[in-house]
């Protein structure tokens, strides 16, 4: 433990103020609105930028070395866990397509909000303010780093772990995160920071990285687990930020109460929405289950949020749209997903499967009012027809959403046999939506969204074949071109779990590392 | 509502019809979730309506055991969420659909797998 | 009345920490996960250096809870005695 100095030391909240302010200056060579261009053009007012302070009162000092001590801790055990063959000692290898689909759709999405919060850094006034994005930048970037470390081990052994950047960038499931970040790092910075720092990580990251991260470790993937709370210690700094954040817009000036709202509304269902991925991960993809997607929804959304947005209320804020519908869905989200990549696995970098008879049972009991009704139903028919070798596998592209860009397979709220259309007309042009919210998104800037990467209809297009084919040739197969385009090891990364080169590997490897 | 932005903020939009083989149609079978979503497929404006029902549909839903057992002239068809009666001999744009256009049909008594919608 | 909560890592430096917050919030619940631990109480929670340091017999830089901390919720106070969560201001 720390050694403390008998002489008189400073208190803390002086070595902050010593630390952070007085660290800016007012430009002279230019006008202050040409080196701070984007401070004003979001309507936000702000009167008093040293009004803002870091509550944890971090200095630099102090971040590098609690973040030195934390890098230390991490890599031990990432070297510990590669030296003695940790990935024999997961529960099992069903386990790791989870992780699959965090190399894939989570780690890019920490190096964006790495150039997110440079960005921020570089454009708010007010040193505080400036630290504080600035110490977030560097976590984001370590993120990024330690998440290829600590997963990079099991590419060496096992499918869908090799080629995640290219993915990120081509793959239809992948557009979904990828294209929730670029809506936040094209906003300017105060919407920057409300989407991500608040939105996402003080409501909804919690989501991701409590249940999910202790799930790994009940899972015996100590790297996982390490990486995973090694982060969302950061998070915390990172939660705090936003909170202080809204607080600190709030309390400027009246004025900025409805455009936060509106950003609340927003990013609380553009998270949301992303999160379904999380649901899944939690109900299916863990072998061993802490919590079902919906308990952890009611800690972390309802109850958690639910405090933070009643504490909101005085300034004027009220909780999100989209937080009923959301309520709403928590007994089917998950499950609505989990099917839409069994039936897709084919075009998907990770496998899928039907869950056991016990896991049945789990999801039975963790969601009496749906499972049984829903769901248990249609995985037990694609059991069936998995067994008598003719797998349901759909080929038809699907209605994406114009905004949050998932495959329209959400239902209407309070209705789950009816799936939830809306659409909107904008300068002749048609837009379909998966709820009210994603809607209201739209219309409220439809000249950002009209521009929305939307991967069926770029492969509809012909964006989404290699240079020089030529879909005209006879006996042209676009799924294969465009499984090529997206350099999927195709029998190995793709299809169902059962028969999977991973299952049989992890098998052989167990019973290798069990007898002689 | 519109973008607060810098500059000027004026962007072409992404998916205008001259971009595709032709314009796109979006599809729902209700009470059918094994298709997960309503599909997308392109199709000439100048094709009569029939031949969604004689090609397209059947190449999209075929593999469903329920599909056999539609009865063409029960279905109910939905234009944009509205009841809507299509004339089968008719082309597409005559039926009022156009690039993006939403159409869902019901198959009264076809309720999914096991009653549960599938 | 709304709760606030703090998680920390299941681990060796974390547990005076976690002894030190149920003594000093009688209205603490801890909830065990795999590698983690969760603690919420009504509207407030302190954590006091001195308890922690009563504990270990050494003295402790509250700062040092960043390595230990996974998340928390509430507004945060914090001083060179005393790390307060609440949903009071
Ligand atoms: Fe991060
Ligand atoms: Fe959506």
């Amino acid at each position: 433990m720390d050694t403390r100095l008998e002489k008189k030391k400073l208190s803390l909240r002086e070595r902050y103020h010593l630390m952070t302010r007085g660290l800016g200056w007012e430009p002279t060579y230019q006008p202050a609105d040409k080196v701070f261009p984007f401070t004003t053009y979001e309507g936000i007012k702000i009167h008093d930028w040293d009004k803002f302070e870091d509550p944890f009162r971090l200095t630099m000092d102090a971040y590098w070395k609690y973040q030195g001590e934390k890098e230390k801790k991490l890599y031990a055990v990432i070297d510990a866990f590669a030296q003695n063959n940790g990935f024999l000692n997961i529960s099992d290898a069903r386990y790791l397509n989870a992780i699959k689909i965090f190399i894939q759709g989570v780690t890019p999405l920490e190096y964006y909000a790495h150039r997110g919060f440079a960005f921020a850094g570089r454009h708010f006034r007010g040193e505080g303010l400036r630290v504080a994005c600035q110490m977030q930048s560097l976590d984001e970037l370590r993120h990024t780093q330690t998440e290829i470390h600590a997963i990079s081990p099991y590419n060496r052994f096992f499918n869908g772990f090799h080629h995640p950047r290219h993915w990120f960038d081509r793959m239809w499931y992948l557009s979904v995160p990828k294209s929730f970040f670029e809506d936040a790092n094209t906003g300017g910075p105060f919407e920057f920071l409300t989407a991500i720092s608040f939105s996402f990580e003080y409501v909804l990251t919690n989501l991701l990285f409590l249940p999910f991260m202790s799930g790994a470790a009940y899972n015996g993937d100590l790297s996982t687990v390490t990486f995973g709370f090694s982060a969302q210690s950061d998070e915390s700094r990172h939660m705090t930020l936003g909170i202080e954040c809204i607080k600190f817009m709030l309390e400027q000036d009246e004025a900025n109460v409805p455009i936060v709202q509106h950003w609340i509304d927003k990013w609380f269902w553009r998270g949301y929405r992303v999160l379904t991925l999380v649901g899944m991960m939690m109900d299916y993809m863990l072998p061993k289950r802490v919590m079902s997607w919906r308990e952890a929804w009611e800690i972390y959304g309802e109850q958690n949020g639910g405090a933070l947005f009643n504490d909101l209320a005085r300034y004027g804020i009220r909780e999100p749209a989209g937080f009923r519908d959301a309520i709403d869905g928590k007994d089917h989200i998950s499950h609505q997903a989990w099917l839409t990549f069994y039936t897709y696995n084919p075009l998907a970098a990770f496998h899928t499967w039907v869950p056991t008879d016990a896991e049945l049972d789990w999801l039975s009991a963790k969601y009496p009012e749906s499972f049984d009704k829903y769901y248990r139903p249609r995985l037990l028919y694609l059991r069936e027809q998995e067994k008598a070798g003719k797998p349901v596998a759909n080929k038809n592209l699907p209605l994406l959403c114009n905004v949050c860009q998932i495959p329209m397979f959400f239902t209407e709220p309070g209705n789950p046999r009816m799936i939830c259309y809306r659409e909107s007309v904008y300068e002749g042009e048609r837009y379909h939506f998966c709820s009210d919210h994603c809607k209201a998104i739209f219309d409220h800037e439809p000249e950002k969204y009209v521009q929305s990467w939307l991967p069926v209809q770029q492969i509809l297009q012909g964006n989404c074949f290699k240079p020089g084919t030529d879909p005209t040739a006879p006996g042209f197969d676009p799924v294969a071109a465009v499984l090529d385009y997206y350099e999927l090891n195709v029998g190995r990364d793709n299809f169902w779990y059962e028969g999977s080169e991973d299952q049989r590997n992890f098998a052989a490897w167990r019973a290798a590392a069990q007898n002689n | 509502m519109a973008v607060k932005a810098v500059k000027p903020y004026r962007f072409p939009p992404r998916d205008t019809v001259e971009k595709f083989p032709a314009p796109l149609l979006f599809i729902g079978w209700e009470d059918h979730f094994m298709f997960v979503a309503p599909i997308c497929v392109p199709v000439p404006s100048e094709a009569p309506f029939q031949v969604v029902i004689d090609k397209v549909l059947p190449e999209a839903y075929g593999q469903h055991p329920d599909f056999a057992r539609i009865e063409w002239d029960k279905v109910e068809w939905f234009r944009s969420g509205e009841p809507f009666r299509p004339d089968p001999a008719k082309s597409l744009k005559e039926n009022g659909l156009g690039h993006k256009s939403v159409i869902r049909f019901r198959t009264p008594g076809l309720e999914g797998i096991g009653g549960a919608y599938f | 009345m709304s709760d606030v909560f703090i998680a920390l890592q299941d681990t060796d430096e974390a547990r005076p920490i976690i002894e030190a917050i149920l003594a000093d919030n009688p209205k603490a619940r801890l909830t065990h996960s795999p590698a983690m631990v969760k603690i919420d109480v009504p509207q407030r929670l302190v954590i006091r250096r001195r308890s922690i340091e009563e504990i270990t017999g050494l003295p402790f830089d509250l700062q040092r809870i960043h390595v230990s901390l996974i998340s928390l919720s509430g507004h945060i106070e914090e001083d060179d005695d005393e790390f307060v969560l609440s949903w009071k201001r």
